[in-house]
């Protein structure tokens, strides 16, 4: 498996580590309240098929990336820098 | 036809004849008690105790593929009581003890092996961890020794102890501990079952639920609707998609884990060993193959296999510990998908949905976990009250925050 860090590259996966959704990019407001917390913070939807996720280029950039990927196949769809996804 | 010494010699000296097909092969009835979804060991197991522990016997196993052919036939076999968390602890220590009586239980050899797993410690810190974690098992009743380097290097030798990174300073051992014949355990658990009037039916998908007013009333299936009151859930890595049908919302990622097996060879390995540092544990199966594993791919997975970088890691983790193994051949890798949950421990509970019931989050441990969580999800459906053995393996821990982080990585799934 290879990504397409928008800074180096393609590279190997290894560069890599990985997070988990994306979804930790939407952090509620601190005072949401506990549900919004719980919900950000545990539940997932957890797709067999495209699923945004968060890696870092650590030996690399070290750039976040967003990246979508299909969890069934590992074919990756689209990589780009975290801090420009639209929140 | 109840298995013994005696059918094996008649069949020996009858052709082999006389063996039968161990369960029945029934077409789905429109209704039934009880309906599990997952055919694997935790599937299995449940319908075995919700006939024999609570007499409830018209239920339904539907299982998408063949029995077995789930995680309960890809993991490495591993039983043990060795957690330290409490809620974790009384539940495994349950397991640990039905391992022991099950194969008089259901009458079939799992070729249960309480050969000792022992855990490796590379530094002071770590034994003292390993002591605290000792007494917590003995606490609960179960059974644990803190080793030191004689002893470890005397019952296996070929280790590299004196590795510069990490030198062998002792290990915790359960000696109760072992492997089991996985298939023969879910095979087991079928056959049990089946005797007891259980249908199994096999190449049934759920493909959907159907819910009234919030109470579920049967699901849709590959083979036709099929109607019950009381439905429960045991599919493993599957969890959050059947789950999605009924609108759960899980804490579950579900993540690849492999195993590797080389060639048979002689006996070297007494036991099963764990090298934490390295995410490395090894064990020998009865036929010589050294049955080896790692860590998780890290990302989440559903492709049945892994991908190569783990399986260099896990090589490299082994050459550290054992280098002898270096010059064995690999035969076989294999990926398993992983039901990993936000704090690493199971769940067994109710759902938001009357009468549909949730068993899950089993992670790379649910194998040794196999005949108590039967047991516990048996007792939930018949009862609609949790088991004794499982009180605190609840879905809303999360909220409440009582979660069950025996690693304390955090809601973070490849980490646990
Ligand atoms: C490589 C590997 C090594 C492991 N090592 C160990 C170990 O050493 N010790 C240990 O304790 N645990 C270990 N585990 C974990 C253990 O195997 C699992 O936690 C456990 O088997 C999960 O429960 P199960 O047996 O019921 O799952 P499964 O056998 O996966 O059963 C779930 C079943 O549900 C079926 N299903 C899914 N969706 C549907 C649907 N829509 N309709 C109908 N049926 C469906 C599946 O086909 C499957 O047969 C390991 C796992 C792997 C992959
Ligand atoms: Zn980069």
């Amino acid at each position: 498996m290879r990504l397409t860090c928008p800074h180096c590259g393609e590279r190997d996966a290894r560069e890599f580590t990985y997070l988990g959704s994306a979804k930790l990019l939407d952090r509620p407001a601190g005072d949401t309240g506990a549900e919004a917390f719980h919900e950000y913070l545990h539940i997932r939807e957890n797709p067999a098929g495209p699923n945004a996720e968060l890696w870092q280029h650590v030996m690399g950039c070290s750039a976040w990336l967003h990246v979508v990927r299909d969890t069934r196949t590992h074919v990756v769809e689209s990589v780009s820098l975290a801090s420009g996804v639209a929140r | 036809m109840r298995y013994s010494a005696w059918q094996i010699l008649k069949n020996g000296l009858t052709g082999q004849k006389g063996w039968k097909p161990v369960w029945r092969s029934p077409a789905p009835r429109p209704e039934y008690d009880v309906i599990i979804i997952g055919g694997g060991g935790h599937g299995l197991a449940t319908a075995y105790y919700l006939a024999k522990n609570h007499g409830i016997t018209n239920v339904a196993v539907l299982e998408k593929g063949y029995l077995g052919g789930g995680n309960v036939g890809r993991n490495t076999t591993i039983v043990r009581a060795n957690y330290h968390i409490d809620g974790n602890t009384e539940f495994y220590s349950h397991a640990l003890k039905l391992w022991e009586g099950m194969e008089q239980d259901f009458n079939y050899n799992a070729m249960m092996s309480q050969r000792g797993v022992i855990n490796l410690a590379h530094s002071d810190g770590q034994m003292d961890f390993y002591a605290r974690r000792g007494n917590a098992i003995r606490m609960q009743g179960d059974d644990a020794e803190l080793l030191g380097r004689e002893e470890v290097r005397a019952a296996y030798p070929y280790l590299d102890h004196d590795n510069a990174r990490f030198p062998i300073y002792g290990g915790l051992l359960q000696r109760r501990g072992g492997t089991a014949r996985h298939d023969a355990v879910a095979w087991g658990y079928a056959r049990g079952a089946d005797l007891r009037g259980v249908d199994l039916i096999q190449n049934c998908e759920v493909t959907g639920f159907q819910i009234d007013n919030g109470r579920v009333k049967g699901v849709e299936t590959t083979r036709g609707t099929i109607r019950a009151g009381k439905i429960g859930m045991a599919v493993a890595g599957r969890s959050s998609q059947v789950g999605q049908m009924a609108g759960l919302r899980l804490p579950i990622e579900s993540h690849v884990l492999q195993a590797f097996v080389t060639e048979g060879l002689k006996p070297i390995l007494p036991g099963v060993v764990t090298f934490g540092m390295g995410h490395f544990y090894i064990s020998q199966s009865d036929k010589g193959g050294l049955v080896f594993g790692g860590d998780l791919d890290f990302y989440n997975s559903y492709a049945a296999r892994g991908n190569l970088p783990m399986l260099e890691h896990v090589c490299e983790a082994g050459m550290a510990l054992m280098p002898m193994i270096g010059k064995a051949r690999m035969l076989r890798s294999w990926g398993g998908i992983m039901d990993m949950s936000m704090d690493g421990s199971p769940i067994i509970d109710k759902t938001p949905v009357d009468g549909l019931f949730f068993n899950g989050g089993w992670c790379y441990g649910g194998f040794k976990a196999t005949p108590a969580s039967g047991w516990c999800f048996a007792h939930l459906i018949a009862t609609g009250t949790p088991s004794p053995h499982a009180t605190k393996l609840l879905m809303n821990r999360f909220e409440t925050g009582h979660v069950l982080d025996e690693e304390g990585t955090g809601a973070q799934p490849n980490r646990h």
